[in-house]
């Protein structure tokens, strides 16, 4: 079947470009495909794109795979772009760093080209820096403070819990007996890592996901990571792998702005709108690792700190810098920063990190 | 229920009646979720119509709509069904004293379908056709993205003491999400995924026209314009449908037949929801967007 052999070379062609086109999703196009117009190259795209994408940041690609493997035909004409598709990374310079994307609609090729080309290897690792992640790893679990949920569960002593005591009455034939409590539950928050991967912080920057790693896999839905420099990337997928290696190496390769420049009030806005605000920053306990170097307005990082501040139950600035002696906190962004935060600790040393651990537990 | 439906087009004409504007993505998308029998995940930010999609689907179903609004720490108890124990025990109470004590009959006459309480979930699966909204999902914990998928793998409900309750016509199921939390891909694996964008220009003044045909059409154009440049303006919270539609009732209502800076401006807390984005644009943009 012809048509069945050009779905799975499309399909090849998805996974080339990043889009998990798992096979039962390619099942699923095929079935989709029985219900349209299969020589309607409009169809087609509706059908693989309603089935093969999963996610916003999968949409620009699919459609980039879609005009390279049919043609252009098919594609919408003004192709819906979604705020979060930007997701994955955001441009934000617009004087430095080399090719600058001009208008909105060479932005996006632009920036996957950027993705490509600047695609990092960190896989190489010493058999220190591994045994270090162990210990990291056994030291973040203690975990992150915990809040009380709209969830009521069994206690000793609380409120009467109607619905079992009339339960157990139930069981003993509708005579009363002991009365059953209820309290609320209690969760651990939300954690949030914002790691400074720009230039500055590269010393830094292994050890800090490696702890942004061990983080995620404690508790792996409970955790967000990005990365901040000139964009913002998400990396917290990348980040679930359970070795330490392989999620290190695919977060290198996530992140396109690896050691360039910081634009850190620009990215941490970035992070606000696009996921914070919405409810990722909300209640949670916040760390944010950057040596508050910046290239852009002070101003402005002052400005989402403070947002930042105003939604999170928690933030947590990791200066490295804060360990050394004589270290006074006088650059711009540190500067702007610095009213909106809770805790100011440092981040250059195991000694440093295992502090940070405290710091969130205690949140 | 889906026979007079034979393609895509056909769909968004019979949702068109309705009210409801679908561009083609959003009717293929709902033309195959109702042919392939697999829930819509339906993601974009909020006020672009996720919602309402539901209802206009339900309507030109002439299916039920049954709405399950997710909120943090909801469970099965408020999903799928519950027994109402007051009631059990009353029938308890009632039996004893009318002298009846056959044990075995007094308990199976306790667990009858009259004392259970259908949550949305089991309601949808006994009134077919139906339409079963799950709402913002994404707020609920992902213990219950586990429990739903189980659900609506077999479109079915278990129920220990009384037996499986099965769907005559399974019930179509739109799920929706703000994302403001990553929903588990096993659940999205299942669904048909479509990213819900904001209307062009020619669609959003002919959804303004459509849902207020009272509006004038000089304002609705100009509501549609304006609303397009605000969501380019960089704002806490960029407006969506529903905003531009309650924007322009409240023009209308003011006696307003075309946009200009003072109405806007004593109108700007329809489509603008947060102090910061309201000063901004009242001190930056407004004109300019009013005046181009």
């Amino acid at each position: 079947m012809p048509a069945l052999d050009i779905v799975m070379g499309f399909a090849r062609t998805l996974r080339h470009a990043g889009v998990p086109a798992t096979p039962d999703r390619v099942q699923a196009m095929v079935a989709a495909l029985d219900h349209l117009d299969v020589a309607n190259p409009t169809d087609t795209y509706w059908a693989g794109r309603l089935t093969l994408c999963a996610d916003p940041a999968d949409l620009e690609r699919y459609d980039a795979a879609f005009a390279a493997y049919f043609g252009g035909a098919g594609v919408p004409a003004r192709p819906p772009r979604p705020a979060a598709v930007r997701l994955r990374a955001v441009p934000l310079d617009k004087g430095d760093g080399g090719a600058q994307p001009g208008d909105g609609s060479t932005r996006t090729t632009l920036a996957s080209r950027q993705e490509v080309l600047r695609h990092r290897d960190v896989s190489t690792l010493s058999a220190a820096e591994r045994d270090e992640v162990r210990r990291l790893l056994a030291l973040l679990a203690p975990h992150v403070g915990r809040r009380r949920t709209r969830r009521y569960g069994p206690a000793s002593r609380g409120a009467v819990d109607l619905e079992r005591t009339v339960r157990r009455m139930l069981h003993q034939g509708g005579e009363p007996s002991r009365l059953a409590r209820r309290a609320r539950r209690r969760k651990p928050r939300r954690l949030v890592l914002l790691a400074d991967v720009s230039g500055s912080m590269e010393p830094y920057a292994d050890a800090l996901l490696r702890f942004a790693h061990a983080a995620v896999r404690v508790a792996p839905f409970n955790v967000e990571v990005f990365t901040l420099g000139t964009r913002l990337t998400r990396v917290t997928r990348e980040l679930r792998r359970r070795d330490p290696d392989a999620a290190l190496e695919a977060a290198g390769a996530a992140i396109p702005d690896w050691s360039g420049g910081t634009r850190l009030g620009d990215a941490l806005k970035a992070f606000l709108d696009q996921w914070g605000q919405r409810g990722a920053a909300r209640g949670a306990v916040v760390v944010l690792c950057s040596d508050g170097w910046e290239r852009g307005d002070p101003t402005l990082l002052g400005e989402q700190v403070a947002r930042l501040a105003r939604l999170a139950h928690v933030v947590i600035w990791v200066n490295p810098h804060r360990g050394k002696p004589g270290y006074e906190p006088v650059t711009g962004g540190m500067v702007a920063a610095l009213p909106h935060i809770d805790h100011l600790v440092a981040g250059h040393n195991l000694a440093a990190f295992e502090q940070l651990v405290r710091v969130i537990d205690q949140s | 229920m889906d026979a007079a439906v034979t393609d895509p087009a056909a769909l968004a004409a019979a949702l068109d009646r309705t009210g409801y504007l679908p561009d083609e993505g959003l009717a293929t998308a709902a033309f195959l979720a109702l042919r392939m029998h697999r829930p819509l995940f339906l993601e974009g930010d909020p006020g672009v119509g996720k919602t309402s999609l539901a209802t206009a689907l339900a309507e030109v179903l002439d299916a039920r709509l049954v709405r399950l609004q997710c909120y943090e720490g909801i469970d099965a108890a408020q999903a799928l069904y519950d027994w109402d124990f007051p009631r059990q025990v009353l029938h308890l109470r009632a039996a004893e004293t009318a002298g009846r004590h056959d044990a075995e009959e007094l308990e199976r006459s306790l667990y009858d379908r009259r004392f259970l309480v259908a949550r949305p979930i089991l309601q949808a699966i006994e009134h077919a056709p139906s339409v079963l909204l799950v709402d913002e999902i994404d707020r609920a914990d992902d213990e219950f993205e586990a429990f739903l998928l189980e659900v609506l793998a077999d479109n079915a409900v278990t129920i220990p003491e009384i037996g499986t309750i099965r769907a005559e016509t399974p019930p179509l199921v739109v799920l929706t999400s703000n994302r403001t939390r990553e929903v588990h891909d096993a659940l999205k694996r299942r669904c048909l995924y479509h990213w819900v964008a904001h209307p062009t220009y020619e669609r959003e003044v002919a959804i303004l026209r459509r849902r207020q045909p009272e509006v004038a059409e000089r304002l609705a154009r100009d509501v549609a314009r304006v609303t397009a440049g605000l969501r380019e303006a960089d704002l806490l919270k960029p407006p969506g449908v529903a905003e531009s539609l309650d924007w322009a009732q409240a023009l209308h209502l003011l006696g307003a037949r075309s946009l200009d800076v003072e109405n806007a401006a004593a109108t700007l807390g329809a489509v603008l929801k947060y102090h910061e984005d309201a000063v901004r644009v009242r001190e930056t943009v407004l004109a300019e967007l009013i005046g181009a």
